[in-house]
Formats: C-alpha cells, structure tokens, sequence
C-alpha cells in the first residue's frame, strides 16, 4: 500500500524504522534464551576456557624475573653478555636490595625452581644466596647504627618513610580497633629515595599483611640499610633537602656522611656468598629471562634452546618433544584406523539385524564403555603382560617358547591395543547412527542394477557411510592425542605420548609453563588437522546422529 | 524394441507352486501358480499383507522362494542373484542415490556392465529424454520433486534396457494429481518399450487404469487373475467384489438355480434374480452383490418380468459428476446407489420411497 511508494528505510505502522522495531521485538526472546544458556555458559567459561586462557598465557608468560629482581633487571640493560665481562657493581647493587627483598618475603626459592628449567643447579644458587644475602644488609646496618643508634628503631623508619596522614592516624590505633590504617609513603622520601621507598612499602604491606604487629614496632628488614645506602650515593642534595618529616634531619645527618663510608663490593660479596655469582653463565641465563614475555617455553617444547647466542638446537639427549609429538599423531592416526577396522563391520551388523539381536549386541558394544576405564586398562595388563593369559595360551598351545614370551605391553603395540578397545565405542556409535538412516533399499537397488554385492557396497553403500566414518574418526583421534591414562599405565616408555609428559611438568617437575607450551602446540595441531579435514571432507559431510 | 523369441502367448515369467514362509510356522505366500505374457501389464492388488510384496521380491532376487520354482523365459532363476537376474526394479521411495547426480544415477547400472563411456552417456541421455527429464542431469535427487524422482528411478530401471520391470507401489508417496499423471506416464513407455511389467500395489484404481491383467492377492493367494474390466464386472469371490470398487450385498439362500440364473431369498424374505457364480445347488447359504451403478431406479428401463425391490431413500449426496444416494433394501441401510448426473435423472428425496431393479447379470451370487 503507502509501501510502494515509500524510499528510503521501511517503517513499521507506528513510524519507526522497520529493522529497529524489530530488533526490539526480538531482544526479549533472544535475553530470554541468553538465560537459559547462562547456567551452563557461566559453568564453561569458568570452568573451561578461563583456565585454558590462563595456561595458553602461562606458556609466553616470565613475569616472575622481572617482577622479583625489577633493580637488577633494570640493571642488566645495559649489559652485554658478548664481552666476556661480568656484568657492573649497578648490577650487583640492585641484585642486592632485590634477593634481599624477595629472601625476606620468601619468593626467592620460587624464582630459582623457574630459572633452573633453563639452567640446572640455579635453584640452589638462589636458595642459599637467600640464607646468607642479608650480611649485606647487615653490614650496611652496622654503618648507620653507628652513625646514629635511632637508625634501629622502626619507628624511626616509620618516620621517615611514612606520609604524614598515616603517621597521624598510626599513631592513635591500637590492635583491638582492627588492621592498623593502610601504610602510605611519604612523597618527598620516595621521590629522594627511590629504592629505599619500594623496599619500605613492601616491607610496610608484608608487616601488615601478618596484621601482628604495627609498622613502626616492626624491625626493619637489614635490606632497607642497603637500599638507604644505594639511594643515598645518588640522590641530588635538593631532593635530599626536600624531604620533611619527623626523622628528616636524621637522613640529612646520613646523606652529608655516606660519602664518609669504607668503599662496599656488592660483587665481592656475592662472588665470597657463591662462586657461581662470578659465572658468566648465570647472568646470561638472569639476562636472557628478564623479559617479561619469552619464547622459551614454546622452543623448548620443540627441541628448541634459547641461549645467549640465539636460538640453537636442544642437545640430543634431551630431544624428546618432537620425537613424542610425532610419536603421538601417527599412533592417534593408527588407532583411529584400528577403530574404524573393527567397528565399521560392527557398526554395520549393529545398524542391519533386527532389533532384538542388534539391541543385544549394542549392550556388548556398550558394556565396556560402562566400565571403568581404569579397569579395563588394568585388564589389558593382566592380558598382555609376560606372565600374562595371552602368553599363557600360546605357550601352552607351543606357539611360542617358554623362554621367548612376547612383549605386548610397556611398549607401542599394549598402547595401541588398549586404546583402541577403549575408543571403539567412539567410533562405532556414530557410524552405527548414520548407517541406521541408510535403508536398506539402496543396496537392493544397487543389485536390481546389476551391481555385485562387492560393487553396491563400494558405490552405494560406503559413500553414504563416509559422514559416519568421519564423525567417529574425528572423535576417536581428537581423543586418542589428548589420551593420558592408558598410554601411561601400559605403555612404558615407548609408549608414552605428549600427554603424558605434559602431565609430568604439570605434577611433578612444575614446569607449568612448558606444559603450557606443549599443550598449546598441542591444541594447534588438533586445530590445524580439523581445518584441513573440513577443506578435504567438509564438517557439513560429519554426522554424530 | 525387444525381439519376442518366445512367442506372444508363451510364459515369460511363471510362478510354479511357489510358497514362502518366513518363520517356518506360516505361509505369507501359498500355492502360487502365475504366468505372465511377454510384454504383459500385471498388476499383484492386494491388501497390506497379503503376500504381494513378498511375490515381487522373489521374482526379484531378495527373497528365496521355500519351496517351488519361479522361471524367467524359461529359465529356472531361483538360484540366481539378484545382480544377474537382469530385472529393472522401481522401489516405493525410489532408492535414489543420494550421493550421485541424476546422470549418475542413471549410469550406473550401464557402469556395472561395463558400458563404455560415451555408448553410456547417449543412454543416459535416451532414458532423461524418454522421461522428460533431459535437463536435470547434473542434479542431486534431493533437488528434486517427487514426481521428478519417481520419473528419474523409472528412468533408472529402464536405462540397462531389462526385459522385466517390477514396480513395487512406485506411486504411493504422490499426490493425487501427478499420480494419474505418472499411471499414464508408466503405461505409456511400458507399451512403448514393449516391456513386461509386474506392478504391485494396493490401491485398486491405479490397478484398473493401468494394467493388463490384474492378479488379486488375499491371505497369500490369488483370488482372480483377469484383465480389469472382468475382474470388476465379474468379481469371482467375494473377497474380489468387495475390494474392487463399491459393491452393494444381501445376504441370502438360494432357492433354485436355472442356467444362468437363480433365485435367491434374501434373509429379509425378498426374492431376486441372480447370476450364480460360485454357488452349486439350492439350499447354499449366498451373498449377491451388485455395483452401485446397475442398479436401476427407473422402472420402465427394467425387463418385464424383472424382480424389483422396495427401497427407502435415506440420504442423497450431490457429488458432481454422479449422484449417490443412500437406500435401505432388505434390511441394509448401506445400500448405495450411483447414478450419473443426466439432465433427466431424478434427484431422490430422502425419506420417499421407490422400487429398484437390476439386471440378472448384473447380480451375482457370490460365496457367502
């Protein structure tokens, strides 16, 4: 009608553009469904893509360097592992106030477990660096106690470093009105004494943290007398000037005597700690792991080493991803075609037999898939093994020597043979639900045609089973390359996949970020052969039923 | 199109004492003894279990007969496949491929013979023109409409050039409309092609408008085998009468039979002519049947002499072509009668009363 004639936007009865009318009738109904979903929408982000984000982030992800040691990071800037030299006294000095820092907040260990992935024997540098790095600050403590005993008193760092709001309001509390109000620095120290400021306020929220005592009553760490010291060489007399406050005139007393001060070597001190402080070897290693983003996992998880020197090949005794990952697709590969051997036969007999036989023989198929899987792993051993029923027989049969029993388990062939019983069922259910939707006209009509029982399956047959096939190939791979228990339990070493090894790093050596990497590699293949499969066979061409 | 080597009479193919059970305890098919004419049009009508089906698809090769012998020009083919048997079969749903175009579809029975390519390809596109679909070859079945599968699976069953076809209910998943159309189709190339077709179906309209003879199956036999004017003006039994067409009863006793004709005292006391049929001697309990459309309202148009009865009007239904109108005679209240809309035909009123008549022939006294 006023249509036809109408340009522009169509309008619905009351004026309004057409598409926007109806967007609004329909965000009802799709919030609505949005609802329904939410529960279970809610349950898999949470619960399953969250966590794969967090540890396909954990494989690039090396905050731990730069977060624990940020002054000695900094430092190692300007270093160049290529001259030979060890890095400079800068380095030294943030390393210092650093492991200091982290030794007394116990994350120094954490640190040396991450760096000895890429350098064994870094872990117990760390630790017992840890134990003994505070005689530094001790040292330095010494110092300026005797420069002035108030230099002991926490209250006379809580003076110096605490703003002068939270003075006021620290000063009132006591334990039973609750947390003691939250610690803030006082500018002007922070700005004079940067190092110094880091190290009090962590020192400030770790004593708050414990809420055991108040900041002023604490003892200071001996690290602030190392950082004070640092700080002090450096700052410009106005920023020293500059700084107000109750304790300021002690800090000026210290700041006109630090020049006074007997000559420290941070390095002599580390080197006299541990000799490995002097190697070359571990500041490459420090160096090289400063980033906050690094590659490292990813290439050690193809056989891959990043070394001062670039990116070289993992030395051979240690080559074992790739190795394993090839390992893991052609024997996912070969299980998938034992599958698809045995169920596609039993698939068909399930799809053609009259229903009481083929219910009868669905339960069969059935069966095992009800059973525990780690039973039925279990089983196998006790089938395959040397001692075991199959070896048994034969040698009863004379088949084979006492003496020479055949190996079938702890290798690729026990692997292979579990793994297929236990993903058979994968394979035959939905080959079973695309045959059944065959009729069985077509073969009759392929021979009416003059085609052989032979040629009428081929022709007519098979190709309308190809969407089965490829659903439970799919299925069973997809499930045969991620599969964990089985391999382990009865493959032993030779027949172990990548999922297992990304176990171990996950449970026993830690290295979560070198599981990270290898799952990640892990899920792109998987992806990458899904794409290929649905360029060759089209995932339209996949029926699951 | 086929050379007729064995003469038009002679059997092509012949059922001889064929029986079938399934489980061992029931006959599905007894004592089947059929032959059919080259180039012959038969029908197998029956109800939904009455072993028509099971009769096709021993000719056919999926089923063994248990016991007797079923021989195709000649030749005993019990113990032959199915793929070397030679016969073109169209199923109830086609059996389309779906995963082939209609060409190759229609190629691969040629295929499987080792046809070459190109004698292939002009085959192919012999049997599309024969059924009109000539452009459809690059389509995929499930592009296509019903009526256009039931033509490409016709084609399909006719492009290797067999001398038997068998159509088992080709045309039940139609409508109305292009299944008249396709029974006209199928005749049409059946007669053309000089074929000779076994065609099964349950619907009895499709049988009389397409077939030669028509073999009417009930309990796992055949009840008449005739061509269809017979089978419908002549209905042996009277499980034929009543599953051919309308069909109006009386039950009754025969009185005396002369010739040709009997009397028959009706259970309701009246007496009628009758044609005897399967009757023997007076005293058999019988059932006359006659067509709704004999029956004969006007009086004058009756013989002299003619028995009539009384009859009350009950119900007049106007249905275009034909009135039909509901009469209670001797009793039965389903009493139909059809007459065709004349300019001079009475249109009866419900509730009056009138006297009918037929011709002897017309009536005939069946089984009871």
């Amino acid at each position: 009608m006023s249509d036809t004639t109408q340009t522009g936007p169509m309008r619905a009865a009351d004026g309004t553009p057409l598409k926007k009318s109806l967007a609004r009738a329909l965000r009802r109904q799709k919030l609505r469904a949005l609802m329904l979903i939410a529960p279970l929408l809610i349950f898999i982000l949470v619960t399953f893509i969250a966590p794969i984000a967090d540890m396909l982030f954990r494989s690039v992800e090396n905050q731990i360097v730069a977060d624990t040691l940020p002054n000695t990071v900094r430092a190692l800037k300007s270093w160049d592992p290529e001259t030979g030299e060890l890095p400079g006294e800068p380095v030294f000095a943030g390393l210092a106030v650093d492991l200091q820092t982290a030794a007394e907040l116990k994350i120094h260990t954490k640190l040396g477990s991450r760096l000895n992935y890429e350098s064994p024997g870094i872990s117990s540098l760390f630790r017992q660096s840890g134990r003994k790095v505070d005689d530094i600050g001790k040292e330095f403590q010494k110092r300026f106690v005797a420069l002035h005993p108030a230099w002991k008193s926490g209250e006379t760092w809580a003076a110096l470093m605490g703003s002068d709001e939270w003075l006021e309001q620290a000063r009132g509390w006591s334990r039973d009105q609750g947390p003691e109000p939250r610690f803030r620095l006082r500018k002007s120290a922070a700005n004079a004494l940067p190092r110094t400021g880091e190290v009090y306020l962590a020192f400030a929220r770790d004593v708050q943290g414990t809420g055991r005592k108040a900041v002023s009553a604490e003892k200071p760490w001996p690290v602030l007398f190392t950082a004070l010291a640092q700080d002090l060489g450096q700052a410009s007399p106005e920023d020293i000037a500059a700084i107000d406050g109750p304790a300021a005139p002690l800090v000026q007393q210290a700041a006109a005597a630090i020049s006074s001060f007997e000559p420290y070597s941070y390095r002599d001190a580390f080197i006299q700690m541990d000799k490995a402080w002097g190697e070359i070897g571990t500041w490459e290693v420090i160096k090289l792991y400063s980033p906050r983003y690094t590659p490292a996992y990813f290439l050690n998880a193809v056989d891959l080493e990043l070394t001062p020197h670039g990116i070289e090949p993992a030395p051979e005794n240690e080559r074992i991803y790739l190795k394993l990952f090839w390992r893991t697709l052609w024997m996912s590969l070969l299980i998938t075609f034992c599958c698809l051997a045995l169920g596609y036969p039993v698939a068909w007999l399930l799809a053609n037999l009259p229903s009481s036989k083929s219910n009868l023989l669905m339960i069969l198929v059935l069966l095992p898939f009800w059973t525990s899987l780690l039973v039925r792993t279990s089983a196998w051993k006790i089938l395959l093994q040397q001692q075991g029923v199959i070896n048994d027989v034969l040698v009863w049969l004379g088949l084979i020597d006492d003496a020479n029993r055949l190996v079938m388990i702890n290798n690729k062939f026990g692997t292979i043979v579990a793994m297929t019983h236990i993903l058979l069922p994968f394979m035959i259910l939905p080959l079973f639900s695309v045959m059944k939707t065959i009729p069985p006209t077509y073969l009759r009509a392929a021979k009416s045609l003059g085609a052989t029982p032979w040629t009428a399956f081929w022709r007519v047959y098979f190709p309308q089973s190809v969407p089965g096939i490829g659903a439970g190939s799919i299925l069973v791979f997809i499930l045969a390359i991620g599969y964990y228990i089985t391999p382990e339990l009865v493959g032993g070493t030779q027949g172990v996949f990548i999922s297992n090894r990304i176990a171990y790093h996950i449970s026993t050596s830690l290295n979560w970020g070198l599981a990270a990497a290898l799952g990640s590699i892990l899920l792109a293949a998987v992806l990458v052969l899904y794409y290929t499969y649905d360029k060759i066979v089209g995932i339209d061409n996949v029926k699951l039923g | 199109m086929f050379d007729d080597k064995t003469g038009a009479d002679a059997a092509f193919v012949e059922f001889d004492r064929v029986q079938k059970s399934y489980d061992g305890e029931t006959l599905v098919v007894k004592d089947l003894n059929l032959s059919i004419r080259k180039g012959e049009f038969l029908t197998m009508l029956g109800p939904s279990g009455s072993g028509k089906t099971t009769c096709l698809m021993m000719l056919a090769g999926f089923e063994t007969a248990t016991s007797g012998e079923i021989r195709l020009a000649g030749r005993p083919i019990n113990n032959i496949p199915p793929h070397k048997r030679g016969i073109g079969m169209v199923f109830q749903n086609y059996a389309l491929f779906p995963h082939m175009t209609v060409a190759e579809n229609l190629a691969f029975p040629l295929e499987v013979r080792g046809i070459g390519k190109s004698e292939r390809e002009e085959k192919v596109k012999r049997a599309l023109d024969m059924v009109q679909m000539g452009d459809f070859a690059g389509r995929r079945p499930a592009q296509l409409s019903g009526g256009q599968q039931q033509r490409i699976a016709l084609a399909r069953a006719l492009v290797f050039e067999p001398e038997l076809v068998l159509m088992d209910e080709p045309l039940g998943a139609l409508d109305k409309q292009l299944r008249e159309h396709m029974q006209f189709e199928i005749t049409r190339l059946a007669h053309e092609l000089g074929i000779t077709t076994v065609y099964v179906t349950h619907d009895q309209t499709e049988a009389l408008t397409m077939s030669d003879n028509i073999a009417v199956f009930n309990d796992g036999r055949i009840q008449q085998l005739a061509p269809p004017a017979v089978l419908y003006e002549e209905p042996m039994n009277s499980f034929v009468a009543q599953f051919i067409g309308e069909n109006n009863t009386l039950l009754g006793t025969v009185k005396e039979i002369k010739g040709d004709t009997c009397l028959v005292q009706l259970d309701h006391g009246e007496l009628i002519d009758a044609r005897p049929v399967n009757v023997s001697k007076p005293g058999d309990r019988t059932r006359v049947s006659i067509r709704p459309e004999r029956v004969e309202t006007n009086k004058a148009r009756l013989q002299p002499g003619a028995h009539t009865l009384k009859a009350q009007v009950l119900e007049f239904i106007y249905m275009g072509d034909i009135f039909r109108t509901r009469l209670r005679v001797a009793g039965n209240d389903n009493f139909i009668v059809k007459t065709r809309n004349a300019p001079d035909q009475v249109r009866l009123q419900p509730g009056t009363e009138i006297e009918i008549g037929w011709l002897p022939q017309d009536c005939r006294a069946l089984d009871a």
